[in-house]
C-alpha cells in the first residue's frame, strides 16, 4: 500500500499489507496474521520442488537485474559436497530506491521467513542479511526480529546472521557484498567464476534481493500458477511489485502494484500528481542507473521489465524519481553524476576517471564555463564507460548522462550559451 | 602515516577496546563465521561505538584480534565512509542530499543545519566539539525528503523550519 498514504483500491496488495501495523513487527503478531505457516512445510519439502514452484512462477529478482529466481537457485549444486550460502542483499543504496526498508521495518518476518525458504531451496544452513550501515532503524528491526523467530526455533538448522555494511553504495553489487562479508574493501569480482560455483568464502552461494524473498512464501502459499496470473501487460513480467515514488510528486510513498501497471496512473492517480500548478517533465523509472524517460515516454510506460525497455529504459529497482517542470535537469544529472564519482570503487580506470571527469564538465558547465564541445565530451567518455568495467556502476552512471543530453539537450544549450544564469560558482 | 602499537611520545598509555564485554561481544561474532577476517566491519563497528572514532591504534589493535596486518585494515577502513578516522563533534549529523532529497530542498536544509548547530562548515566540527555535519549520498528515504541520521537516529521529512527545534533536541 501507498505508505505512508492508505491503501489505493487499484493497489494489489501483497507485501505491503500490513505495512504501518506495529503488531505485524513482533514474532506473535506475525504468526497471528499466517506468517511461517509456509516455512513449516517448506521444510519438510525436497528442497529442488521448492526450487521448481519459483522457477514455474516467473518471479523474477528485484534487486535490479531482473534474473529468474528459481533459475538462480538451480545454478546451485544439486549434490552437496561443500557449504553453501545464502546472501540477502539489504544494502539497498539506490537514489529514488526505499522498499527494501519498509519492508524491514513493517514486516522483518517476512524477510526471514523468505530467507528461510530460499536457504533450505538452495542447502544452505547459514544465511547472512547484508544491512546498509545507514539503516539504524531498519536494522534493530529485523535484530529483535530474529531473536525473537530464533528464541521460537522455526528456521531448523537453518542459521540466519545480520551482517551491518559501514557506506558503501558499491556493496549491492553481488561480488562487493559477499566482498564485504569476508572483511574485504567493497570491490566487485569479475565474473566468472558467479557465486553458483564461487561465491562468499568461496563456497556455492546465492544473493538475493529482500523484494524477492518477501514475494517467495506468497508464492508456496499460493502456487506458482496463481502468482503467474498477476500480469497486467507481458506474461514474462509476473506478481507484483513494490514502486518507490519521489521527487516531484503529491504524495511520495511505496506502492505495491501488479507488474504491467501504467506508469501514468501510478503518478496521477495513485500518488496524486505533480505539485498543485506543476506538470510532468521527466521520470526516472527505476532507480538512478537507468535511463531518464521524457514525459511521452513517462505517460506510455507500462510497468513491468519489458514495458519500461520498450520506452528506452529499465524497471530496475522499482525507485520512481519524478521531476517537474520546475526541476533542472542539468543540475540533477551533475548531481547523479556526482554521486556515483563519490561510490566508485576505483578499481576500473574507466569508472574512476570516467565519473569524476563526467561530473567536473557538468559543474563546469553549471558555473557557466562549458565549452562548446563539452556535450560531445561528454556522449564520448560515456561510451567508453559503457559495457568496460567489472560491475555496472559506470554504465550506470553514463545512463542518465546520455538520456539527458539526448532528451533535455537544451537545457545543456542554455548554459553553454550563456542564456541561463550559471548556478555553480566557478 | 605510521601504525603503530606502541602510544606516541607524550600521549597516555593505550587502552584496548577488546577487553570484557566487548571482547565477549566480538567472540559471540566469531562464531557467525568461518573466517576470523569476516569479522573485520563488526570488529571495527565495535571499536567505533566504544571509542566514537578508529584511530591508527585501534586499527592495530583490530589487526592483532583477527590475524590482519594494520595495513589491511586500514585499506578496509578508508573504503567505507561511515568508519571515522578523525574525532568527530558530539552529534554526528548525515544530511542525503542525492537527486530525490535534492529536488525537495535538502540543500537548504543543510544550510540551516550548519547553521543551528554552529558548524558552520560541512565536515568541520562547532567549536563548542558538539556537532559535526556532512552531506551524504542516498541515505534510501527518497520519499521522506530530507532525512537526516543523527548519531543513530533516522529522522524523516526534515524541512529547514523544523532544524531548529530538532537540534535543541539534542543539546
Amino acid at each position: 500500500m501507498g505508505y505512508p498514504h492508505k491503501p489505493h483500491p487499484k493497489e494489489t496488495v501483497l507485501l505491503s499489507k500490513h505495512f504501518g501495523e506495529v503488531d505485524a513487527r513482533t514474532y506473535k503478531g506475525w504468526v497471528k496474521r499466517g506468517g511461517y505457516e509456509v516455512l513449516h512445510q517448506v521444510l519438510t519439502m525436497e528442497p529442488s520442488k521448492v526450487t521448481d514452484v519459483v522457477k514455474e512462477s516467473g518471479l523474477r529478482g528485484r534487486g535490479g537485474a531482473g534474473f529468474p529466481t528459481g533459475l538462480k537457485w538451480s545454478f546451485m549444486p544439486k549434490e552437496k559436497k561443500k557449504p553453501h550460502y545464502l546472501c540477502v542483499n539489504a544494502d539497498e543504496s539506490e537514489p529514488g530506491t526505499f522498499k527494501d526498508r519498509e519492508i524491514m521495518r513493517w514486516t522483518p518476518h517476512a524477510l526471514l521467513e523468505g530467507t528461510a525458504v530460499a536457504a533450505h531451496a538452495i542447502q544452505a544452513e547459514v544465511a547472512y542479511i547484508y544491512i546498509r550501515g545507514e539503516f539504524t532503524e531498519p536494522y534493530a528491526i529485523m535484530e529483535r526480529a530474529l531473536t525473537e523467530a530464533n528464541a521460537a526455533g522455526v528456521f531448523g538448522k537453518i542459521k540466519i546472521h545480520l551482517h551491518r555494511g559501514a557506506g558503501a553504495y558499491i556493496c549491492g553489487e553481488e561480488t562487493a557484498l559477499m566482498n564485504s562479508i569476508e572483511g574485504k574493501r567493497g570491490n566487485p569480482r569479475i565474473k566468472p567464476p558467479f557465486p553458483a560455483a564461487f561465491g562468499v568464502f568461496g563456497m556455492p552461494t546465492t544473493i538475493n534481493n529482500v523484494e524477492t524473498l518477501a514475494a517467495v512464501p506468497h508464492i508456496l502459499q499460493n502456487g506458482a500458477a496463481w502468482y503467474k496470473r498477476l500480469a497486467l501487460s507481458s506474461p514474462k513480467s509476473t506478481g507484483t511489485k513494490l514502486f518507490s515514488v519521489c521527487g516531484h510528486i503529491q504524495k511520495p510513498g511505496n506502492y505495491e502494484v501488479t507488474m504491467g501497471f501504467p506508469l501514468k496512473d501510478l503518478l496521477y492517480e495513485l500518488c496524486g500528481g505533480m505539485p498543485p500548478g506543476r506538470t510532468l517533465k521527466a521520470c526516472i523509472p527505476g532507480g538512478s542507473s537507468v535511463p531518464i524517460l521524457n514525459r511521452e515516454e513517462s505517460e506510455r510506460c507500462l510497468l513491468d521489465y519489458e514495458g519500461v525497455v520498450e520506452q528506452g529504459s529499465m524497471l530496475g529497482s522499482g525507485g520512481v524519481i519524478v521531476f517537474d517542470d520546475s526541476a533542472d535537469m542539468v543540475y540533477q544529472i551533475m548531481r547523479l553524476a556526482r554521486f556515483y564519482a563519490h561510490e566508485s570503487c576505483a578499481q576500473c580506470t574507466q569508472c574512476r576517471e570516467g565519473t569524476a571527469w563526467a561530473t567536473k564538465i557538468l559543474e563546469r558547465i553549471l558555473a557557466g564555463q562549458g565549452k562548446a564541445a563539452d556535450l560531445d565530451l561528454l556522449l564520448d567518455l560515456s561510451e567508453n564507460m559503457t559495457g568496460k568495467t567489472i560491475c555496472v556502476l559506470s554504465d550506470s552512471c553514463a545512463a542518465p548522462i546520455v538520456s539527458g543530453i539526448k532528451k533535455f539537450g537544451s537545457e545543456f544549450e542554455a548554459y553553454l550559451s550563456g542564456k541561463k544564469h550559471p548556478v555553480l560558482a566557478a | 602515516m605510521s601504525v603503530t602499537a606502541h602510544p606516541a611520545p607524550g600521549t597516555e598509555e593505550y587502552q584496548p577496546v577488546f577487553t570484557g564485554k566487548i571482547l565477549d561481544q566480538l567472540h559471540e561474532i566469531l562464531t557467525r563465521y568461518p573466517a576470523k577476517q569476516a569479522a573485520l566491519l563488526p570488529a571495527l563497528w565495535l571499536v567505533q561505538q566504544a571509542r566514537g572514532w578508529i584511530s591508527d591504534r585501534n586499527m592495530t589493535e583490530v589487526a592483532e584480534v583477527l590475524g590482519l596486518t594494520p595495513a589491511y585494515v586500514k585499506g578496509v577502513v578508508t573504503f567505507y565512509t561511515m568508519f571515522h578516522q578523525h574525532p568527530v563533534g558530539k552529534h554526528f549529523v548525515q544530511v542525503c542530499t542525492t537527486s530525490p532529497c535534492n529536488l525537495c530542498g535538502a540543500e537548504a536544509v543543510v544550510r540551516a543545519l550548519l547553521d543551528a548547530t554552529g558548524a558552520k562548515e560541512l565536515g568541520a566540527t562547532s567549536p563548542d566539539g558538539k556537532w559535526t555535519v556532512i552531506e551524504v549520498e542516498c541515505l534510501g528515504a527518497c520519499g521522506f525528503a530530507t532525512p537526516v541520521l543523527i548519531d543513530d537516529d533516522f529522522i524523516e521529512s526534515v524541512t529547514p523550519e523544523k532544524v531548529p527545534q530538532l537540534v535543541r533536541k539534542y543539546k
